[in-house]
């Protein structure tokens, strides 16, 4: 029987009958072997234990000839040492050896007014100056320049590198075929799980910690540069042509500067994730806030964690509106202004500037380093708060959690670790088959045939688990929202507003107050999970639905339907497809959770990542990052393919 | 955008000639000295004190994060060169593994630690006997949560703590099932929430640490541990079993260095070896910043002025 009658075959028979049969086969095989259940040890294929012996031969004795590989990493670790060095004397450190002090804050605030205020105007100049005050004020300068050392470095490297390798992709059909797969994987994978090799390989401390964030970070620029070349219009490069660049002229001088903005939205995007790397990255040794703020939460000072929190959020805010407003800079035509002080006015003010506030600094102490007296916080006020609100509220929440706990997750879990893995490799590929044909069905299947017999299936089953919990629990959340904001501009921009916050604070923080009401258990990984993973759910819903035509509305409104009607019969179906993008975006940030939530305690997937960090098991770390990314590429695939096949059906296809 | 480079950069050396650091002594090498620091109170305020200490006699010194375990290998490199507090409770199988590899051990410090099952005061309003293993186990009752019941709920450490609670539990028969947390926070998240409310709680936890500055408690008894109990089943109260005894109730808290140290700053190694703490000096420096809500360096620097004689003792 060949694979198209097989295809033909699940397509004739109804749905219910596929469920009873595999349901069947599920019960026989539940009681006639174990190994169905788990798959026993003798057949796990031990690559954990090649991997990490492996990354233990490369991190020690692998040499070539007398020249160990260890020597190689560790020098390609000094020199990128250097730049971060000098970032570090320039920021917060002082050049000891000549007695050299950092740049005083007044001076760094009021370089980034002044710098503001010339690539955009004095808006984003008061905004800039305003968030780095913050620092200041709230004492939080000295770590906030450590973290800004490792960004201003890290983002070149990334950027550079991004660029690189996009631009190879466009040239080089091979390099396209291995690099793309590998980016896909890379993002589904948790920051966490980088973290171990890069420790075996380079050590501890700033640098391992920005080369990780270079990994994690780089991907988006790639991405971005692709995208980027292969969508300027063929006239502009014919044209190019026509003038007689050659290949390296054509791709400097006119493919890259006409494709600026997707550029620039590719380096935008390395800011943010450079900065949502700050936290993780302290577990390998990164100082500054990320690290501050793990102590801070360590020692339940709830309320200093916040504000290093806000402070990293205005870092990335603040580069952000620049990077921006430095892409949108509209190049102006008119004749240079005559007189040499107005043309350049922002130098001269730049220069004075530097002068007046070394002067200062040089005379008040203040001005140089601000003194701890003259900084406050509201910290004490807000642990105060959240512990009022978990005494009380407690009384109302337990009696929800625990019926949650023991009649619906409980059973749920325990439904899951009871289905045998051959049904799922079986149900994934009849569904694979069904939706997107023979290569994803094998894909599919081969995915999860690599998670049973790598020996990760109970921590991925009890993983599918609190993210199918999760992303039922999101959807119910998050799609009404996203309805409702559809339905009020309003609305819109406040939701929209509260979700850029939540994603882009470190998600950390959210740890400690559910674990004050909710206790160690599923139910807190759950809800610890909602709290990042419910924004694509409302941002997608609301832009599906803002999508469907007008026109469309228009005829139902004509045909007489009522506004619930309309919504339920026409928009939400044919909004659908994007909603679906939506959920799958949730499902890869509950994944990409998971590995934080293991902070409150778990057995699933992040737990073994974050595990295999203290104890240097390479191999337990990267794999289950690689599961992680497994399931989350096979709820992608599906998906994918879903929406595919229903906007063919509904002519909407792009 | 060149010129404003050159600007920065003169206003830079400009810095120089206004600001007069401090001389510096004569010490050994340029090179700064890296001090772990973990993520706890009592050893981010000592190696804070180490610091400041190696900084008045003329060193640069740099702070490093680090996890509890990795901290070894990196110190066993060179990447990272002393720490303060290594327990025996939770580092000793890491720390002594990192010494056959050449770290070197500076010493243990006057100090004893102690890891064990710990209970707030008020669950002795309710459970008088609570203070003891067998009497807490009478009690397991009061404990109980939606999951763990009819059992009473253990918060215990995280996986790789290396405890085994769950076989302790079963050795000594006790009505408790012990729940695993990812991280230290979630033990004082559980605790901080429970105490608020007064609602029982037994949990993992250890001295000297912050938290018996801010809760009170005690820790719960179990059959002081020997060599015996971990080999002869018929040691101890359960005559079957291996493991039906407590941690030590007295544990060392030890100092490690990178065998480097000696060679290139000869005199800090020297310091580093002299530091010795006692239980009551941790604790009061856990306190400044726990419950008096001061950085952690700010701490360091009143600690020191508060000991002046202590601390000239270890420099000379």
């Amino acid at each position: 029987m060949g694979k198209s009658t097989l295809k033909d075959l699940l397509e004739r028979t109804p749905l219910w009958q596929q469920f009873v049969a595999i349901a069947l086969v599920g019960i026989a095989m539940f009681f006639s072997w174990d190994g169905f259940l788990r798959l026993p040890s003798d057949l796990i294929i031990p690559m954990k234990q090649w991997i990490t012996q492996f990354f233990n031969w490369l991190g020690n004795d692998a040499a070539i000839g007398e020249y160990k590989f260890k020597q190689f990493t560790r020098s390609f670790a000094l020199v990128l040492k250097q730049p971060l060095l000098w970032a570090e004397y320039f920021l917060y450190r002082g050049y000891r050896p000549l007695d050299l002090p950092p740049v005083p804050w007044i001076t760094l605030i009021l370089a980034g007014g002044i710098f503001g205020h010339w690539i955009s105007g004095w808006r984003l100049a008061l905004f800039t100056m305003g968030c780095m005050l913050y620092l200041a004020v709230f004492g939080l300068w000295r770590d906030s320049m450590r973290t800004l050392s490792i960004v201003v470095i890290s983002v070149p490297f990334a950027v550079l590198i991004g660029l690189w390798l996009g631009i190879w992709v466009t040239r080089s059909k091979r390099a396209a075929s291995i690099i793309t797969p590998m980016f896909d994987l890379m993002q589904a994978t948790p920051h966490m799980a980088y973290l171990v090799p890069v420790v075996i390989l380079f050590g501890f401390g700033q640098v391992p910690a920005m080369i990780a964030t270079v990994i994690f970070a780089m991907p988006p620029m790639a991405r971005c540069t692709i995208l980027g070349i292969q969508t300027v219009p063929p006239e502009i490069i014919e044209s190019g042509q026509m003038s007689g660049c050659t290949p390296r002229q054509l791709l400097w001088k006119v493919q890259i500067p006409a494709g600026k903005r997707i550029l620039m939205l590719g380096v935008n995007q390395v800011v943010m994730q450079t900065l949502a790397m700050a936290v993780i990255a302290s577990l390998v040794g990164a100082t500054g806030l990320g690290q501050k703020l793990l102590n801070s939460l360590q020692q339940l000072k709830l309320g200093a964690a916040v504000e290093q929190g806000l402070a990293i959020v205005l870092i990335a805010v603040v580069l952000d509106r620049l990077t921006q407003a430095y892409a949108n800079r509209t190049n102006n035509y008119s004749p240079p202004e005559p007189n040499l002080m107005k043309r350049h006015k922002h130098l001269v003010a730049f220069g004075a500037m530097i002068v007046v506030t070394f002067i200062l600094a040089w005379m008040f102490e203040e001005a140089s380093v601000l003194p701890r007296s003259m900084t406050f916080t509201f910290g004490t006020q807000l642990d105060t708060a959240v512990r009022w609100f978990s005494a009380n509220a407690y009384a109302y929440i337990q009696p929800v959690r625990d019926f949650l706990t023991l009649y619906v997750l409980l059973p749920v879990r325990n439904f899951f670790l009871i289905v045998p893995w051959p049904v799922v490799v079986l149900m994934v590929g009849a569904a694979g088959l069904r939706l997107g044909g023979k290569s994803v069905a094998i894909q599919c299947m081969s995915l999860v045939m690599m998670i049973v017999l790598f020996g990760f299936w109970v921590p991925a089953v009890l993983t599918v688990y609190l993210v199918f919990s999760a992303v039922i629990i999101c959807i119910m959340i998050g799609v009404p929202i996203g309805i409702w904001a559809s339905r009020s501009d309003r609305v819109a921009t406040v939701v929209l507003g509260i979700c850029d916050t939540l994603q882009t604070f470190p998600s950390f923080i959210y740890l400690i107050p559910v674990i004050m009401l909710l206790k160690v258990g599923d139910l807190s990984n759950i809800v610890a999970i909602l709290a990042y993973a419910t924004v694509p759910a409302i941002r997608y819903t609301y832009l599906g639905l803002k999508g469907v035509p007008t026109v469309t509305v228009e005829a139902a409104i004509a045909n007489g339907c009522t506004p619930r009607q309309r919504l339920l019969k026409v928009e939400l179906p044919l909004a659908l497809p994007e909603i679906m993008l939506g959920i799958n975006q949730t499902i890869m940030m509950a994944l990409a959770m998971v590995a934080i939530t293991a902070l409150i305690g778990s057995r699933d997937l992040g737990q073994e990542i974050y595990r295999a960090l203290p104890t240097a098991d390479t191999g337990r770390g990267v794999l289950a990052g690689l599961a992680i990314a497994a399931i989350g590429i096979i709820a992608d695939r599906l998906i994918q393919a879903w929406a595919a096949q229903r906007k063919k059906l509904l002519g909407v296809a792009s | 955008m060149k010129t404003k480079y050159i600007l920065t950069a003169a206003a830079f050396a400009l810095s120089s000639v206004c600001f007069t650091g401090v001389a510096f002594a004569e010490a050994e090498s340029d090179e700064p000295i890296i001090i772990v620091q973990n993520n706890w109170t009592s050893q981010l305020v000592l190696s804070n004190v180490v610091g400041q200490l190696l900084e008045s006699q003329g060193y640069t010194v740099e702070y490093v994060p680090s996890d509890s375990q990795l901290q070894f290998s990196a110190i066993t490199n060179g990447d990272m060169h002393f720490q303060i507090e290594v327990w025996e409770g939770s580092m000793k199988t890491a720390f002594e593994n990192a010494v056959e590899d050449g770290m070197i051990d500076a010493g243990t410090h006057e100090a004893v630690t102690r890891e064990e099952w710990w209970i707030p005061n008020y669950v002795l309003d309710v459970c008088p006997e609570a203070g003891n293993w067998e009497g807490l186990n009478a009690c397991a009752d009061i404990f109980k949560t939606a999951e763990t019941a009819p059992m009473g709920r253990f918060v215990g450490p995280p996986a790789d703590w290396g405890k085994n609670y769950a076989g302790r539990i079963e050795a000594l028969q006790m009505d408790f099932i012990a729940i695993n947390v990812g991280q230290a926070a979630t033990l004082w998240a559980e605790l901080q929430s429970a105490y608020d409310r007064e609602e029982p709680i037994v949990l993992f936890n250890w001295t000297p640490n912050f938290i018996e500055s801010k809760f009170e408690g005690i820790f719960v008894d179990f059959p002081e541990p020997e060599a015996a109990c971990f080999e002869d089943p018929s040691w101890g109260p359960n005559p079957d079993a291996v493991d039906d005894c407590g941690a030590p109730s007295s544990a060392w808290l030890k100092k490690a260095m990178w065998s480097g140290v000696a060679e290139e700053w000869p005199g800090a190694a020297q310091i580093m070896t002299n530091i010795d703490f006692n239980n009551a000096q941790i604790a009061r420096a856990a306190l400044l910043v726990d419950v008096d809500g001061m950085e952690p360096e700010d701490a360091a620097a009143l600690w020191i002025e508060e000991n002046q004689e202590l601390v000239t003792a270890w420099l000379n």
